[in-house]
């Protein structure tokens, strides 16, 4: 288990929050989100269900959109472009 | 010819298909274990179906918790982190309803709910519960819950609590407790034929010298209410409605007006140029259903938290007793049960005294004499864990998740490592501290309390809520220089 945040390309990250637990895997998406500019895209990996509730929600509150949401074996990816 | 891409398709659908099939045998197994357990408590001795009523609601109430994600901790960590009250307003809703259940309950004389002493104490208590409820990623009912869901840091979190608590209330600490604590818990214990050696630890001082002093509310019960309302009325009208109801509405009307408002009246004038009180409504009303499975399970807690309470009332009734521990002396187990004979039986649905008692059972097969003191030893004895009534149910929560997260396929084992191991044992310790002086949880401390017409409730509620706000700043404190260095390779 290792938190990592790398860039993949321009405008584009990939955060990775997999065996953290609640809360740890919606505060590093804020936070992440935080930091990045309008328009710009990442792909959040958690296998932490609840977590990824809350991120949903998150999202459609502060007006991120959910481009996409898969499960690879056990862990779900949302690729979500900030708002 | 095949291709790469379908056949990893296949080889996907087929590890799919073994998990399924593992799954399903183990809720089988589950289940089917608990209905044997049953049907041989109730063949050693009629009595024990009183244990195994515990242990089915605790089935119901982990598979609920489970399924709407139930946790106080997410409630506030939630909020106060990411601005997300789909938990907080899940568990409104559950109050709400479990108010009207208890009412209900209380107006057919069937409630086993008694109110708690009243004071600042329960604040101070919340607080230390809310940081570690924080820290552990759970409070002590969605602690139990995510053992079932098999996550490793709520299981340190869950030995932290039944030790912590344990060894809180065994800690001498005697030179910090004030003179008239002493003086009046002797005399305390003199009136009510408790031996001398039952005063021995601070916590002992504390109940019998502090906590004893406290009023204790009931709001149906005040003279204002009774003389003003006849009847079966005073608790829908005192304990519902003005205890539980309109301060669950204010709080949702506050959550909306700085969480959700915002956001939803800038979308609707986005799109309509403007916005009324009929807006205004609609975003509440969607704030309540944003998440309809924690709002439903918030209803279906509250109704089987009633019925839980009503069907105990009626095993009382029944076989003639006001506590499990009668039963277990007439069965012959006098060694399980505290000085009067009583042993933890609530009555009701409770999740840390129960842990307590475990975690006393474990310290004393270990040598520590557990039994002189007034938390174990005078009122809630230290039974053979397999006829402890609430430790099944706190069992029966951790299956019940178990099986609801196997159905849906969210089990997975997760071995705590790194920051998490602290944080848990940690947060589990500080929620056992925080729970024993204010005599309960978030559940028996502020879900039941608040529900049955104890003001007392709210004031471990503001403690929690203070709690978890500090617990959330450590958070963002401790995330924000996390994500620093791994933002430190390119500019963000």
């Amino acid at each position: 288990m290792a938190l990592k945040f790398e860039k993949t390309g321009e405008g584009t990250y990939m955060l990775d929050v997999c065996g953290y637990v609640c809360p740890h895997p919606q505060i590093y998406t804020k936070k992440s989100l935080e930091k990045m500019a309008e328009g710009e895209i990442v792909e959040v990996y958690i296998d932490n269900p609840s977590s990824v509730e809350t991120v949903e929600q998150m999202c459609n509150q502060a007006g991120h959109e959910i481009l996409e949401k898969r499960t690879e074996g056990g862990k779900i990816i949302i690729k979500i472009e900030k708002g | 010819m095949e291709t790469t891409e379908s056949v990893d398709i296949k080889a996907a659908e087929k590890d799919a298909k073994a998990i399924e099939r593992r799954n399903t045998f183990w809720v089988f197994f589950i289940l089917g274990g608990l209905i044997l357990i049953s049907l041989i408590y109730a063949g050693v001795n009629i009595y024990y179906t009183y244990l195994v009523v515990y242990i089915w609601f605790g089935l119901a109430y982990g598979m609920m918790l489970q399924a709407g994600r139930f946790c106080m901790a997410s409630a506030s960590r939630d909020l106060f982190a990411a601005g997300v009250p789909r938990m907080a307003v899940g568990i409104m809703v559950a109050l709400i309803f479990f108010s009207l259940v208890q009412a209900f309950l209380h107006a057919t004389d069937m409630s086993t709910f008694h109110p708690a002493p009243f004071g600042i104490y329960l604040t101070l208590a919340g607080i230390v519960f809310g940081i570690g409820m924080v820290l552990a990623g759970g409070c002590a009912s969605g602690t139990l819950y995510k053992v079932g869901e098999g996550n490793g840091t709520s299981m340190l979190g869950l030995f932290g609590i039944c030790f912590g608590q344990a060894l809180f209330v065994i800690t001498p600490m005697n030179a910090l407790v004030p003179q008239a604590w002493v003086q009046r818990s002797q005399e305390v214990i003199a009136a009510q034929g408790i031996p001398s050696e039952y005063l021995r630890a601070w916590f002992d001082y504390y109940l019998k010298g502090y906590i004893s002093t406290k009023p204790i509310y009931h709001i149906a019960e005040l003279d204002f209410i009774k003389n003003t309302f006849s009847g079966a009325s005073r608790f829908f009208i005192g304990d519902a409605l003005l205890n539980a109801i309109v301060p669950a509405v204010l709080l949702l009307v506050v959550i909306y007006a700085f969480y959700v408002r915002k956001g939803f009246i800038k979308k609707v004038r986005k799109k309509k140029g403007k916005s009324g009180l009929g807006d205004e409504l609609r975003g509440f009303w969607g704030m309540i259903t944003a998440s309809k499975r924690t709002t439903l399970m918030g209803v279906l807690i509250g109704i089987t938290a009633g019925l839980h309470i009503w069907v105990l009332a009626g095993m009382r009734h029944k076989f003639a007793v006001e506590n499990f521990g009668q039963l277990l002396t007439k069965m012959g187990h006098a060694h399980d049960v505290a000085l009067f004979g009583t042993v933890f039986d609530p009555g009701y649905w409770y999740i840390t005294s129960q842990e307590a008692q475990f975690g006393a059972w474990v310290l004393e097969k270990l040598g520590i004499d557990m039994r002189h003191n007034i938390f174990f030893g005078v009122n809630n004895g230290i039974p053979e864990l397999w006829r402890n009534p609430a430790l099944w149910m706190s069992i029966g929560i951790i299956l019940g998740a178990m099986v609801m997260s196997l159905i849906n396929k969210e089990f997975k084992w997760k071995a705590p490592k790194g920051e998490l191991i602290v944080f848990g044992l940690l947060g589990g310790f500080l929620m056992g501290m925080g729970s024993r002086p204010s005599l309960g949880c978030n559940v028996g401390a502020f879900f039941i309390r608040v529900a049955g017409g104890d003001p007392g409730g709210w004031m471990y509620f503001i403690g929690m809520a203070i709690g978890a706000f500090v617990g959330v700043k450590f958070f963002n404190w401790y995330t924000e220089r996390k994500m620093a260095k791994q933002m430190e390779a390119f500019d963000l």
